[in-house]
């Protein structure tokens, strides 16, 4: 039986300083998560003590130095949310990682205040910024000259399922589901066909099917074996070959569909042999074919398009469904995916209120044709980048939001709500709780674990290996009990 | 539990007016108005061409609605902005 499907995202941005020649990424990252302020305000430190970035799925360790930032450095770049969420600064781009949930509409809510967030910090940093300059956020993942930034995707898995199992099952799915989570892009890169418009951002940047790396030789499934949990009876599939996506129905989709296809391997579900003959060469071909009706070839000798490979597991996870008890949520999910993969079949630009790629380019060709543009103008590039513009008042995705040309799943109060509280259902709950309650006394956070400084005592380690404890449920009292982090360690020990 | 297999929620989730609206035009087949009857009168047009004449017009507004309000918000400059985007790789 397959276990819950607890997940979270992983979200770069890109950004930019206009009218700053001299802009630096990583000094700009710097003064943004820092201009984001929260209550508890202390200097928290992230704990990498335990992180493990090296291991292999496959079961080795890979040679390599493990980044660890000297204390300052730390906590200049890491920020550890009431809400549960991590927002820090990755590299050189602005990273938000959702809080662990237990359902996708859930998720739709934590990655959308992650937006949130981050346009908060914006307005906050551009106020220190010198005059005629401004800072700029974008929710994507290319700057359109061969560089590409991730979002990423983590699902709690059973260790029992064996890696080459999953490999096996979701190479084709990986492929193929762009067709419902593309953001879309104009032109192409990294050394793909021209084209005039993909349906996704990150498909020009797949160079091989399976390993380690996330930043050069990209793979389709990455192997990163860092279950932030009890690695015993876990892994957490960390998911790289996925767009930014802005409207709400594509993350939905998105990640519930991902949801029940994994949860099919654990459960043997998949009984069908879709395996593709090239599959690095197939991400490519079906980004590129926006009416969606070219064919690929499968090992089995059979071709078929992406649309159907699609409806084949969605086939299979209508069966699986009939055999179980499902929550609503995940009920949900599927009619949506029907109803998604029955448009996709017809017209796939029945959807441009529902899927990224679709809405972009409803959105493009309807301005280019009023404008009498083509597509090597340069405002049809522009208006690419400025779908994910975070600015709510300039971002073309918000106003397409503003004006009912987007399908909601969640509530703009729900949202908000989100950016000060954590998920109920999971550990998320009680490291949230902990910042806002206890906040000067913590003194460092990761996923699994969260530490105490109090009167003098050596610091106090609480182990969180279980991402289903630490709920509103299981700890409510405890909380209630600890007025002081001193009183909650006791409390803990007793 | 039981899931059918059809589309029946489409038309409670996106009703007419959320539908593609500018997607007729993308495929090249601009909207027209189906001529009723026969022969070039245009008072033989059906209650339901003119119906579909008047919402192909009003999608139509809605689109220059939407491409005026963009036009106010796209940056100027865009080749020059466009060129000055470049993010260091990332993950």
């Amino acid at each position: 039986m397959a276990i819950p499907k607890v997940m979270g995202t992983e979200i770069e941005y890109g950004i930019t300083v206009k009218g700053d020649p001299d802009f630096d990424p990583i000094s700009s990252c710097v003064l943004l998560v820092n201009a984001y302020r929260e209550d508890h305000a202390g200097e928290i430190l992230w704990d990498y003590e335990q992180e493990n970035p090296l291991a292999d799925a496959r079961g080795f360790q890979v040679d390599g130095e493990k980044y660890t930032p000297n204390q300052q450095e730390n906590i200049a770049r890491n920020k550890t949310l009431v809400n549960g969420a991590r927002y820090y600064v990755d590299h050189a781009h602005p990273e938000y990682s959702s809080p662990e949930v237990t359902n996708v509409r859930d998720l739709v809510v934590h990655e959308k205040a992650g937006e949130r967030v981050l346009e908060a910090s914006r307005r906050e940093a551009n106020a220190l910024l010198p005059r005629g300059t401004h800072m700029l956020l974008y929710k994507n993942n290319s700057d359109q000259k061969g560089n590409s930034y991730g979002s990423h995707e983590n699902y709690l898995m059973d260790r029992r399922t064996s890696f080459k199992q999953i490999v096996e099952h979701l190479m084709p799915y990986f492929v193929t589901r762009q067709v419902y989570t593309g953001a879309g892009k104009v032109g192409s890169e990294n050394r793909s066909h021209p084209c005039r418009y993909q349906i996704s951002q990150r498909a020009d940047f797949f160079e091989t099917e399976v390993a380690l790396d996330t930043m050069v030789k990209r793979p389709i499934i990455n192997t990163r074996d860092e279950p932030h949990a009890d690695r015993e009876k876990y892994r957490r599939l960390h998911v790289i070959v996925g767009d930014a996506n802005l409207s709400e129905y594509t993350i939905y989709l998105r990640n519930g569909a991902a949801a029940i296809v994994l949860s099919m391997i654990e459960d043997g579900a998949i009984d069908r042999n879709l395996a593709l003959r090239d599959p690095v060469r197939n991400i490519r071909e079906v980004s590129q074919d926006i009416e969606c009706k070219r064919e690929l070839q499968l090992e089995s000798g059979k071709k078929l398009t992406a649309v159907q490979i699609q409806s084949e597991y969605l086939d299979m996870a209508l069966r699986w469904a009939s055999t179980r008890e499902l929550d609503a949520v995940t009920l949900d999910v599927l009619s949506k995916w029907q109803d998604v993969m029955a448009c996709l079949a017809r017209d796939p630009m029945e959807l441009d209120t529902r899927i990224d790629w679709v809405m972009k380019r409803a959105l493009i060709e309807g301005f280019m044709e009023r404008k009498t543009l083509d597509w090597d103008a340069p405002q049809v590039r522009m208006l690419d980048l400025q779908y994910h513009d975070l600015r709510p008042d300039k971002g073309l995705y918000y106003i397409l939001e503003r004006q009912g040309r987007a399908e909601r799943i969640v509530t703009d109060e729900e949202i908000a709500a989100a950016i000060h509280q954590p998920p109920q259902d999971t550990r998320a709950y009680f490291r949230g709780e902990c910042l806002r309650r206890y906040g000067s006394a913590v003194f460092g956070v990761n996923w699994d674990s969260i530490s105490f400084g109090v009167e003098d005592e050596p610091i106090k380690r609480i182990l969180m290996a279980e991402p289903l404890k630490g709920t509103k449920g299981h700890v409510d009292e405890l909380l209630e009990d600890s007025p002081t982090a001193a009183d909650l360690v006791r409390n803990l020990r007793a | 539990m039981r899931i059918e297999k059809t589309t029946s929620h489409r038309t409670e989730n996106h009703p007419d007016t959320a539908f593609p609206i500018y997607g007729a035009a993308e495929s090249g087949q601009k909207q027209e108005p189906r001529k009723g009857g026969g022969g070039d009168d245009s008072s033989g047009a059906s209650d339901g061409s003119k119906k579909l004449a008047k919402k192909g017009e009003k999608l139509k507004e809605e689109m220059d609605a939407l491409v005026d309000e963009i036009d106010e918000v796209l940056e100027e400059n865009a080749e020059e902005f466009v060129k000055n985007y470049v993010q260091r790789g990332g993950e």
